[in-house]
């Protein structure tokens, strides 16, 4: 068996903006004084004349692209996602959102896999955030070839975008010639009893589950949601009328994310049993990210036991 | 400048200021204060300085305008109206819902309006933004905004300052309407960002000190500020707060407060007044 390849979707993400930065010269990429650790250092290197650093200033960052964008540029503003989407939240939303501009928010380091930097760093809210701001698209790629293609795809669309990377290498289960397409949820594997839809680095972890659970004869399928807003609200109330049965699984919090986007649409649709496979309503903690990942029950175990919680519920 | 540009300026400006009133009055909300303060300055570049054309509002090469201080959009309106963006009949519904124009500027619904403002410390940081993209792709525009003195309290504000002198933004004009009131009292007493022009000067701006009222004053200082190499421009013109309305000149509680019946027709009287005197 081939040796799995591993990458950190923030490096799919440098990937795509190189590939933008060949294709267009429209564009301007921004920083605040992490381009080495966001990747948008890897177009500085290709494009030098197109990035702009904004220093320590993630505020001024947003409302600087959105002025950008409004002058009919593409552009991109990274920084870790605590601070994109935390510190300048209120300009994302007014500055941004309102004005409904294309602005590409590149936030890279989510969730608790950020790992020694502890709890400061390690943004569980982002999505929740993000969510609440009408007309954001957000993206949460599952690998890195997901996370490049989703870069090239964002420069495209006409509106706001969270594009969501990790800090962590994680397995690439995508192929080179995948297509991604805005909104649309992936169906990786089939299955009958329960339906485990997941985001992110989930992605892997719940394709390992339905492995798990079909050695123990239960049959899994499997969505991956790179897109979380809008959501593919046909695919999921698909699955729950097949399967009966939800687990959500996502780095984030276990409050507002892609769980909650579920439970809201199957609420209002199609009431069905749903368990959430995120991180619970609390801080993180110094620490090995994959350790921290198992720590925070966000093991393929920790899905295959709300898998079998959830089927109970039916 | 010359007797009869000067003329045709106050006139817009006493225009501006009767819109002021009427917006607010008919919305029954609304900063009329810091609304009156800015109209001469606002006539002065919707007629004299930026290249805009109001038939085709967001022609690509166009002149950007930012009102950082959203929440004297009652100013900006009727002169965007009097350049002919759009209707008079407009300013009576302010405020309304879903009106074209919005309690705070908004980019999507009003013809002329190049960003949405009302969050203190965003519209400059957008500006800048413009400004960048103008230098970048060399375009060429120039990009005009205009902040509250009480608005530069916001961090944001010395972020982007520091930004644009960083990026040599010499396209970029900030003006900061320096009335000496914000909403809890005079700027001094609630959080004074006293020397304001030594502070652009440390964060390595061109400052001008102008009055606000003296369109000699404000023409002097724009044209310098188009001379100005290598550098961004800080207008700082010392105003008065309320400006044509004698009732409503310098008094504090006149910032987010609309005028009723009684008090919109006596401004109304004092400004048909001046604007008699203007067109006389």
């Amino acid at each position: 068996m081939a040796e799995i390849k591993k990458m950190a979707t923030r490096d799919g993400y440098g990937q795509g903006l190189i590939e933008l930065g060949k294709t267009r010269d429209d564009i301007i990429v921004m920083d605040a004084d992490l381009a080495a650790a966001t990747k948008t250092g890897a177009f500085k290197k290709e494009f030098p004349e197109n990035f702009y650093n904004c220093g320590i200033a993630e505020q001024n960052m947003m409302s600087i692209a959105a002025g950008v964008a409004a002058t009919g540029k593409v552009v991109f503003a990274s920084s870790f996602a605590m601070f994109a989407a935390g510190r300048a939240f209120e300009q994302v939303r007014n500055s941004i959102g309102y004005p409904h501009l294309p602005v590409n928010i590149g936030a890279t380091h989510a969730g608790i896999s950020v790992g020694e930097d502890g709890a400061t760093h390690q943004c569980c809210e982002d999505i929740a955030l993000m969510r609440t701001i009408p007309g954001m698209t957000i993206i949460n790629p599952a690998d890195a070839v997901e996370a490049k293609a989703a870069t090239i795809a964002a420069a495209e669309i006409d509106g706001p975008v969270y594009l969501r990377f990790g800090r962590l290498a994680v397995p690439v289960i995508n192929y080179d010639n995948y297509k991604f397409e805005l909104g649309k949820g992936i169906n990786l594997v089939d299955g009958t009893d329960v339906t485990i839809v997941a985001t992110g680095l989930m992605v892997e972890r719940a394709l390992q589950a339905a492995d798990i659970l079909k050695e123990e004869g239960i049959s899994a399928r499997v969505i991956n949601i790179h897109t979380i807003k809008p959501l593919d609200e046909e695919i999921i109330l698909d699955a729950a009328k097949k399967t009966g049965a939800i687990v959500v699984a996502e780095e984030h919090s276990v409050i507002g994310g892609l769980g909650s986007a579920v439970c809201e649409l199957l609420a209002d649709k199609m009431p069905t049993p749903v368990k959430k496979v995120g991180v619970e309503d609390e801080f993180g903690t110094s620490g090995p990210a994959l350790d921290l990942l198992e720590m925070f029950g966000l093991g393929s175990k920790d899905i295959v036991k709300k898998a079998k919680e959830v089927i109970a519920m039916k | 400048m010359d007797v009869q540009t000067k003329k045709q300026l106050k006139i817009a400006a006493c225009k501006a200021r009767m819109g002021v009133i009427e917006g607010t009055f008919n919305a029954k909300a609304g900063h009329p204060g810091g609304s009156l303060s800015i109209c001469d300055v606002l006539a002065y570049l919707y007629f004299n300085e930026m290249n805009i054309d109001p038939a085709n509002p967001t022609k690509a090469d166009r002149d950007r305008f930012v009102l950082s201080k959203g929440h004297a959009a009652p100013a900006l309106y009727p002169i965007l109206s009097l350049r002919g963006f759009f209707d008079w009949s407009e300013i009576a519904r302010l405020r309304k819902p879903h009106a074209m124009l919005q309690g705070h500027p908004s980019l999507k619904s009003t013809p002329g309006v190049d960003m949405s403002t009302g969050s203190l410390g965003q519209g400059v940081s957008t500006a800048v933004g413009m400004a960048l993209s103008s230098k970048h792709f060399g375009d060429n525009y120039r990009v005009y905004t205009i902040l509250g003195d009480g608005e530069i309290e916001e961090g944001q504000v010395w972020e982007a300052a520091m930004f644009a002198a960083n990026k040599k933004l010499d396209n970029l004009v900030a003006y900061i309407d320096f009335n000496n009131l914000q909403i809890d009292g005079t700027v001094e007493e609630v959080n004074s960002p006293a020397p304001v022009d030594k502070k652009f000067e440390a964060f390595g701006w061109n400052v001008i000190t102008i009055d606000a009222h003296d369109f000699d004053q404000i023409e002097a200082a724009y044209k310098a500020a188009r001379e100005c190499k290598g550098k961004p421009t800080a207008i700082i013109a010392t105003s008065v707060k309320g400006k044509g309305v004698s009732f409503m000149e310098n008094q504090v509680g006149w910032h987010g407060v609309a005028p009723n019946a009684e008090q919109a027709e006596q401004a109304m009287t004092e400004l048909k007044a001046q604007l008699a005197d203007l067109e006389a």
